[in-house]
């Protein structure tokens, strides 16, 4: 495999080769010296058309510990704002020798179409793009939910994970169903119908509207970030009915098993999709979940720059 | 003079020789009698009459970058057309006479085939008050139809009020079916497919919802509605309702939503992009069964030509839209023909006859029979070609079907007895 466009090119096996790397290369995040010499002498590129200082700067931290040299292109205050194509951005990366292409973008595909049009021979790695997937969000969580769930080891086989909010937008859901549900655990998705895509009945998870039933024996629950601008598109009346029906607070969270744990991608919005008290409660793994996703980009540029012999999606 | 087409089997029954006289058929008659000064030697091709497009984007004037009245003629006479109708969506917008009659001046200019300008409904296309109609109608340029293709009317009360006005000089409200508020940013047909990619969804309904108002506002003003490019099963269903009932409708599929699906856009490449979108294999079943039984009327190209930069993009930059006049018949042929679902003579309705008779075309889609008008096509069925997007007349290159290996090819082409294509290859 070249690229990491999406987690429904990952077979279990090559899903485990990353969670287990990821394993391996978090010992270095412990150390006084956090840096392996692997990807010396190579270049990855940030490519970021939307704002998102948390996903940019684990990419960048996770490269620098791989000794690689890291360009930060983002949209602002480069040629992109002067409006050049995604193709000429992509020529012009492909001309300065870039090895890999971070990219996160608001359109749909354009990690897809940055891969496979001819236009760059760099290795791709999805770091987000449109309403469509978020590939290391989900390895970081499936890495999360390993190390609490199955002591880091093996599948997720059995698990039963719950995704609350707005799958309609979200590119974390996305990934998630289809990775969760390569690593054997089984997902229920849960939303006001409107936040739910059609089609969904396609997918390999079950889909509830009901909240309190939907986590009633979930090992993990999972809170999507819903923007306020939602409302304004009438997916809800309100903030509060949303946070009433679909919020995570104090009191729903004690009707959770005592194992289950809580884990957003972040960024939050304390008070509507989760409580300030649950957010900070000790069956949340929000923060873990982000030193998570430093290991995870390890892994993944890793394996996919060629630092080990066998690499991943061998054929 | 006179001109003699040997061997030519009209609607791919016996084969005769026609014999022109000017810009007239004069006779058909047995293989080998045909005398003339002019003699071209065919081997039992089928001849249609000259295929007439309802639906086609010139882009002249306003965007030469992608398409010229010449460049889409030489395509559309390629792809054995000899009238096209121009839609209105140029800039600037067609939606006065003085716009109607320069496009139809460079149509005659150009030569390959009758160009019938299309009128816009709105000022603008903007759908808030009604462009000079009866003007268009009035002018040299004589249009008969109008739309305000690209964009719906859809304030209920304006495409009533186009519906009425329209009926004074014979003529007929093209719609583009597409409710806004349901399509906002949408991106492809919503369904499986656009919850995996995660592309904004263009539901059926957007376009059903329309369809159904406006057969029921032309039965109430007694009106004739078109309804181009249908593209989903119900559709289908509200147009078969309509025509039961006898609501003055007709309505048109493009070659495209006959051949391909939705699942193309899995390869986010926007050249599959198009309003409306590809839509599911049942969708595709749908529009050709009600092609088959007549329910749909005519297969129109919509042929959409953009430049390269337009589609060499990331899927929700990209503009909308599909060459077609070049590939129009061999897409038919592929799903029509040779599953046995249209004859060559039903294929002659759908493609000349009917377009014409919905335009008010008076000189096109008449019956291969002495007397008529010399507007021809010759197609040899059986032959193989690869489509090869650098090797197309149009001056785009947006075509779906590059590097796909098609049947059927249009080896000569006459407009009112003139060849303007002879051996595949343009004659002007």
């Amino acid at each position: 495999m070249q690229h990491l466009l999406s987690t429904a090119d990952l077979t279990r096996d090559d899903a485990l080769l990353i969670l287990d790397t990821a394993a391996e290369l978090a010992q270095i995040s412990d150390r006084p010296m956090k840096k392996l010499p692997t990807l010396r002498g190579r270049t990855v590129v940030n490519l970021f058309y939307e704002d998102s200082t948390r996903t940019r700067i684990s990419f960048e931290a996770a490269a620098k510990r791989l000794s690689a040299d890291v360009i930060n292109f983002s949209a602002k205050g480069s040629s992109v704002s002067k409006g050049e194509s995604l193709k000429d951005t992509a020529l012009t990366l492909q001309a300065m020798g870039a090895d890999a292409v971070v990219i996160r973008h608001a359109a749909s595909g354009a990690p897809h179409r940055l891969a496979h049009s001819g236009w760059i021979e760099s290795t791709v790695i999805n770091a987000g793009d449109g309403t469509h997937e978020h590939p290391t969000q989900a390895l970081l969580d499936a890495y999360t939910l390993r190390k609490h769930l199955r002591d880091g080891d093996g599948d997720l086989a059995g698990a039963r994970i719950t995704i609350v909010g707005d799958v309609l937008h979200s590119r974390v859901a996305r990934s998630n169903v289809l990775l969760l549900n390569t690593l054997g655990a089984h997902v229920t998705l849960c939303a006001p119908p409107t936040l739910l895509p059609v089609g969904v009945e396609e997918w390999p998870c079950a889909v509830s509207y009901a909240l309190d039933q939907a986590i009633a024996d979930a090992d993990a629950v999972m809170m999507l970030r819903v923007q306020l601008e939602r409302m304004n598109a009438s997916f809800f009346p309100s903030a509060h009915e949303y946070s009433r029906r679909y919020g995570l607070d104090a009191q729903r969270m004690s009707t959770l098993p005592t194992h289950t744990i809580v884990m957003h991608p972040g960024p939050m919005n304390r008070g509507m999709e989760i409580a300030a008290d649950v957010a900070d409660s000790k069956r949340s793994v929000i923060v873990e979940q982000v030193s998570n996703g430093v290991s995870v980009r390890m892994a993944v540029m890793y394996l996919l720059l060629g630092g080990a012999e066998s690499g991943i999606g061998g054929n | 003079m006179k001109t003699v087409l040997r061997n030519v089997a009209p609607y791919g029954e016996q084969a005769v020789d026609v014999v022109l006289d000017g810009d007239r058929i004069a006779a058909l008659v047995p293989v080998g009698t045909g005398v003339g000064d002019l003699v071209h030697q065919f081997s039992g091709e089928v001849l249609l009459p000259g295929l007439v497009d309802l639906h086609t984007h010139l882009r002249e004037p306003g965007r030469e970058d992608a398409e010229t009245i010449l460049t889409g003629t030489r395509a559309a006479a390629l792809g054995g057309y000899t009238a096209v109708h121009a839609m209105a969506n140029t800039d600037p917008v067609a939606d006065t006479a003085g716009v109607v009659e320069q496009v139809l001046r460079l149509g005659h200019a150009a030569g390959y085939v009758d160009v019938r300008p299309v009128g816009a409904v709105t000022v603008g296309l903007k759908g808030e008050r009604l462009a000079e109609l009866g003007a268009m109608a009035d002018s040299a340029a004589q249009v008969r139809v109008f739309s305000d293709d690209g964009k719906c009317v859809s304030d209920p009360l304006l495409m009533r009020r186009a519906l009425e006005y329209v009926k004074a000089f014979d003529g007929v409200v093209a719609q583009h079916a597409q409710e806004p508020r349901l399509t906002e940013g949408a991106q492809m047909n919503e369904g499986v497919v656009s919850a995996r990619l995660g592309l904004a969804g263009w539901p059926a309904v957007a376009e059903e919802a329309i369809i159904a108002r406006d057969v029921l506002l032309a039965e109430h003003v007694g009106s004739r509605l078109h309804l181009c490019h249908l593209s989903t099963e119900g559709s289908v269903d509200i147009i078969r309702w309509a025509k039961s009932r006898g609501i003055n409708v007709t309505a048109e599929v493009t070659p495209h939503h006959l051949l391909l699906t939705d699942e193309l856009a899995a390869t986010y490449d926007p050249v599959y992009k198009v309003n409306p979108p590809l839509r599911t294999a049942a969708d595709v079943e749908a529009v050709r069964a009600g092609l088959a039984d007549g329910t749909i009327d005519i297969v129109a190209t919509d042929h959409a030509p953009h430049p390269t930069e337009d589609k060499d993009c990331e899927w929700a930059a990209a503009a909308m839209g599909m060459l077609g006049l070049e590939t129009a018949l061999s897409v038919v042929i592929e799903t029509m023909i040779d599953s046995g679902r249209l004859t060559w003579r039903q294929v002659a309705e759908r493609m000349s006859t009917n377009p014409a008779r919905i335009g008010r075309v008076t000189d096109h889609g008449n019956p291969l029979a002495a007397g008529e008008y010399a507007n021809l096509c010759v197609v040899d069925p059986g032959a193989a070609w690869l489509v090869d997007p650098a090797a197309l007349a149009s001056r785009s290159r947006n075509t779906p079907y590059a590097a796909r290996t098609m049947r059927g090819r249009v080896v000569a082409t006459f407009l009112r007895g003139t060849a303007t294509v002879l051996n595949g290859a343009l004659a002007l």
